[in-house]
């Protein structure tokens, strides 16, 4: 009958119990119900616990130096080509949690359809005039989107979860590709983050949202300067915050703040958008103001991305060049 | 028997991994998956024993401690699923006893405890290590999350995880 008693609560009983006899040895032994039932062979042994405990504390205290990673890579070699190959087998079927959208969501998506076709059809009437000026547009925005930079294009086949607290992906476009650690990465909405490590077919990228990411910013109105980081919240949204360096400015709702820095040794290169600026607020208490970006990019629907490389960079898949076209 | 029974756990784990990395994410609630990984760790323990359990905890727990995109430190979830492991080892003897099948309740309920144990026990060493700097109440916000995803795929996908893993069991050992 002892079956019938609440187990969550007893195991987190005994958890904690256990983590307590770690430090003062045997105050109670392991076989507390040993009167009452043979010794199980298979029963954790306190002696295996401590030796992978130990384990686990001298894997985290190899981590503090860069001892592990070699490993890394190595796990990146063996699983990055078996994370793509899941992520092109389940693309089909990624699409299915669109199916649950609310109705909301669906009339609201109607609704922006009708406009965009209204939109649409107007442009159809002044069709030949309009063709050449978007061919104009289109090379424009196209250089406005790769901002003279040579692109590496790359799928995100794998993301870490909210569990892990970090907020990193995989791509699957490596060294083999011509890509090495700090580059930016970008889509054509926006800054996505940078590459932390790569291995010969994949790459780690660091999200901005993350709360360690911190980018160089400049508010496009104004030209302040400020960094901006992740503000760590866990949904996959994600918001910003800016912080100037000059306090005494304000932004405006709206306004748009880009990368800055040089990009040569730093890791993100200039002028590519990071996110419009929703709120400010200023706090009383340090007289400081943190100003809320919501990022451009969708981080909940990451799919397609660039890795900024330099130009010229040969690889083993297309870059494409400043010019937008495929080299 | 004793390798075929590893590799097919070994094999378990890595599917896990990968479903975990590459696809469950297009399902996240507030990005948080379900821990695929902690469900065949206790899944092992349940069937196999705590000693089993533990080993397969920190080895999986390792892998998602440095197969890409992982950026925290290294050991991390090794100490995490490891004593996740070991809660589950706990609870397997009482229920082993019992007709040898656990109850379904009973299973449930060391998901539950398990997934709280490893989750919070990963985010209270984020905050011992100073690594990735996240306030409490998205902390147990993520914790309560992932509870509730690991209870609802329990009964989806552990039966039949515990099935494969107690067929590869010597006859008279099962409990």
């Amino acid at each position: 009958m002892a079956l019938l008693s609440p187990p969550p609560l007893r195991s987190l009983g005994k958890q904690l119990s256990a983590l307590g006899r770690d430090h003062p040895p045997g105050a109670e032994g392991l076989n507390r119900r040993g009167s009452l039932e043979p010794k199980d062979p298979r029963a954790p042994k306190r002696a295996t616990l401590v030796a992978l405990l130990l384990a686990g504390a001298c894997l985290i205290t190899l981590d503090q130096t860069p001892a592990l990673a070699p490993v890394r890579t190595i796990a990146g070699d063996v699983f990055g080509p078996a994370e793509s190959a899941v992520s092109s087998v389940a693309r089909p079927f990624t699409d299915i949690p669109g199916w649950f959208d609310s109705r909301d969501k669906l009339r609201g998506d109607i609704a922006d359809l009708k406009a965009q076709n209204a939109d649409l059809r107007r442009q159809l009437r002044i069709t030949d005039f309009g063709r050449t000026r978007l061919e104009e547009y289109d090379g424009l925005t196209r250089s406005a989107a790769t901002l003279g930079y040579s692109l590496v294009p790359a799928r995100v086949v794998a993301y870490g979860s909210a569990q892990s607290f970090s907020h990193t992906v995989t791509i699957d476009a490596g060294s083999a590709s011509g890509i090495s650690p700090d580059m930016t990465v970008v889509t054509g909405d926006g800054l996505v983050g940078r590459v932390l490590r790569v291995s010969r077919t994949t790459a780690t990228v660091l999200l901005i949202v993350d709360p360690t990411s911190v980018v160089g910013g400049r508010v496009g109105g104004s030209m302040q300067v400020g960094f901006v980081h992740g503000s760590g919240e866990v949904s996959r949204g994600g918001t910003l915050d800016l912080e100037l360096v000059d306090q005494s400015v304000a932004p405006v709702k709206g306004e748009t703040v880009v990368t800055w820095g040089e990009g040569q040794d730093a890791p993100y290169v200039s002028g590519v958008p990071i996110g419009k600026v929703t709120g400010v607020f200023a706090s009383v208490r340090d007289s400081s103001r943190t100003v809320r970006v919501q990022p451009y990019v969708d981080f909940g629907a990451l799919d397609v991305v660039g890795v900024v490389v330099p130009n010229g960079t040969k690889g083993d898949r297309a870059v494409i060049g400043p010019d937008g076209k495929l080299g | 028997m004793n390798s075929i029974r590893g590799a097919v756990a070994a094999l378990l784990v890595i599917v896990a991994l990968l479903l975990q990395l590459s696809v469950f994410s297009y399902f996240s609630w507030d990005g948080v998956v379900p821990d695929l990984v902690l469900l065949v760790v206790v899944a092992a323990a349940l069937v196999r024993g705590g000693q089993f359990g533990m080993v397969l905890g920190f080895c999986a727990g390792v892998l998602l401690d440095v197969v890409p995109p992982a950026d925290h430190t290294a050991g991390r979830w090794a100490i995490a699923l490891l004593l996740a492991g070991y809660v589950a080892g706990r609870v397997r003897p009482e229920v082993g006893s019992h007709q040898g099948r656990p109850p379904a309740l009973t299973v449930m309920a060391t998901v539950a405890g398990c997934s709280f144990v490893g989750t919070s026990v990963f985010a209270l060493s984020g905050l011992l290590l100073h690594d990735g700097s996240t306030g409490t109440g998205s902390m147990l916000e993520v914790v309560g999350i992932s509870l509730v995803w690991d209870v609802l795929l329990t009964p989806l996908v552990l039966p039949w995880m515990m099935a494969l893993l107690r067929r590869l069991e010597p006859e008279r050992l099962r409990a």
